[in-house]
């Protein structure tokens, strides 16, 4: 068997004395797409977060492509890296935000090409061509010299997918991407992502978008207070759960 | 009729602003006075002006105070920068240390501290560098280090990063996390995170009211005066104690420090212009509500 893109195991964290991760345990394949809901609060965000350590842990181990992320183990404990050894991890691991996050001093072009050229020193022409092709990819290659503020935020995010892919992630993850959206502009940004999830990418989804989970999650992670409470195909979890709170919480947002 | 169609359009009449005028012929009559008011009193002594306008005392002083504006300043950026940082940094010594020198800087007159500064020697007769209460390693007369420029430049200084520190602290809070964490999330170093993605977004906050220290800083420096170090004002006043033409001489001060300041003025409106041209995007983004959870 091959090594797990994502493997979580026994993950727990606290905000002082809030817990806001309960032994958390899970594991993504590589090429596989898995969408994790829940109630607000749940800490399915939290929990995205710490897979790239945007967050840290308070227990238990995370690792991504076999490697622990932000962490190394001596005798038996995990000990935090450094910040630069931190950030090599990191640039494999794509990540998406609810408020898409780009630089809105740097033109569309500009925030595709600046990790490449800085983390990876990929020469000016060259990161140029590779984040024009992103861009004609996630549809906005007119757009290539326009500033954040004059891109409605369905064209922001998908240029936020663009910029995360110009490092060429194993793992691409997607913190609520289309929470942001007007409802009318939620549909271009589901697109690129089932585009991306059809090209093999593997995918880690906090979403709300329950038919988007439906269609192309191979697996549907439900968590509630911290735990996961259920897991499986999307046919089992949204259209059979074992889990009376599933039935609730589903009940709550399909209604 | 009102509902009949109009077939031509209908000329509009601009109302005339008739109190416009009257206020024109008073700020006319009024400038008038001040100009003879000016030029009719011998004792302005404009010969006098024009004769100390340029003697190399005067043009000496005026270097002082360019050079002790912007080494004062600089003083006061860098270490208004380590400030903010200080503070920021959510360390709790950290932060009231900041918090407690800001307090102290902001709360007592920059005059009193100058003074104070130049008298240290009477506190302290010897400044040395060690352990307390153990061995020195170095050791010197107070009297020797604290001269009228030392003080003058650190007592301008330390006073400004105070002020320093509240700008540079407004423009980094002004750049929401989330830009942080999308650089990390990039794998970016934090010197590229700071230096290619936070600081060009908190210069348009930082830049101007640094404009306006840098000016106020260039007319307290004629605070140093009463240390003796022979900035402009000081310059002048050497001048005058002798001869007693201190309107005239007061008016050469004046016209500097106009002239330097139009300068920076200038200099700040076309720094602000280019800030803005260069970041058209900036101003929603910056200020984006964070995901909760």
């Amino acid at each position: 068997m091959t090594t797990p893109m994502v493997e979580a195991w026994h993950v727990s964290k606290r905000f002082g004395s809030l817990v806001v991760l309960r032994d958390v345990s899970l594991v993504v394949p590589e090429g596989e797409v898995h969408c994790i809901i829940g109630p607000s609060g749940s800490g399915k965000s939290t929990f995205l977060r710490c897979v790239n350590h945007l967050e840290q842990i308070d227990e238990g181990e995370l690792r991504v492509g076999g490697e622990l992320v932000g962490y190394e183990e001596r005798d038996g404990r995990l000990h935090e890296l450094s910040y630069r050894q931190t950030a090599a991890r990191r640039s494999r691991i794509g990540m998406v935000f609810q408020q898409f996050n780009l630089f809105p001093h740097l033109t569309a072009l500009q925030n595709i090409t600046l990790a490449p050229s800085l983390v990876r020193r990929t020469p000016a022409a060259q990161s140029r061509e590779r984040a024009m092709q992103l861009l004609e990819r996630v549809g906005l290659a007119d757009r290539a010299n326009a500033y954040p503020m004059q891109l409605s935020g369905g064209q922001q995010q998908r240029v936020a997918i663009a910029r995360a892919l110009a490092m060429d992630p194993e793992l691409m993850l997607f913190d609520e991407p289309t929470s942001a959206l007007d409802p009318e502009l939620v549909g271009e940004v589901l697109q690129v992502m089932r585009d991306l999830a059809q090209q093999g990418m593997t995918m880690l989804v906090v979403t709300h978008e329950m038919s988007f989970a439906r269609d192309v999650a191979d697996t549907v992670i439900f968590m509630e207070g911290g735990r996961v409470v259920e897991a499986g195909p999307p046919d089992e979890v949204l259209v059979a759960p074992r889990e009376t709170r599933t039935r609730e919480f589903l009940a709550r947002v399909l209604r | 009729m009102s509902s009949s169609r109009p077939t031509t359009p209908l000329p509009v009449v601009r109302r005339r602003r008739l109190g416009r005028v009257p206020a024109m012929i008073v700020v006319v009559l009024v400038a008038t006075l001040i100009v003879a008011a000016l030029a009719s009193n011998p004792r302005f002594e404009w010969g006098v002006v024009g004769e100390y306008l340029f003697s190399p005392s005067i043009v000496q002083g005026a270097g002082v105070t360019v050079g002790l504006t912007v080494v004062a300043m600089a003083i006061g950026i860098l270490l208004g920068i380590v400030l903010a940082v200080m503070r920021q940094s959510g360390g709790v010594i950290l932060s009231a240390a900041a918090g407690l020198y800001i307090w102290f800087f902001r709360g007592t007159p920059q005059l009193v501290q100058l003074i104070f500064w130049y008298n240290i020697g009477a506190l302290y007769p010897k400044l040395s560098l060690g352990v307390p209460f153990g061995p020195q390693w170095f050791s010197v007369d107070a009297n020797d280090v604290v001269t009228p420029l030392a003080t003058a430049i650190f007592g301008l200084g330390l006073n400004e990063a105070a002020y320093m520190a509240e700008i540079v602290r407004a423009g980094l809070t002004a750049v929401g996390p989330g830009q942080r964490e999308a650089a990390a999330a990039l794998g970016l170093s934090r010197w590229h995170s700071l230096t290619r993605i936070v600081l060009p977004q908190a210069m348009r906050v930082i830049v101007p009211p640094t404009g306006n220290q840098v000016i106020s800083m260039l007319k307290s420096t004629s605070l140093v005066s009463v240390i003796a170090l022979a900035e402009l004002l000081y310059s002048a006043q050497s001048i005058y104690t002798r001869t007693f033409q201190t309107i005239p001489l007061l008016i050469v001060v004046s016209l500097w420090y106009l002239a330097m300041t139009t300068v920076l003025t200038l200099g700040q409106r076309q720094l602000e212009r280019r800030l803005n041209s260069g970041a058209r995007g900036l101003r929603p983004a910056a200020a984006a509500p964070r995901p909760h959870e």
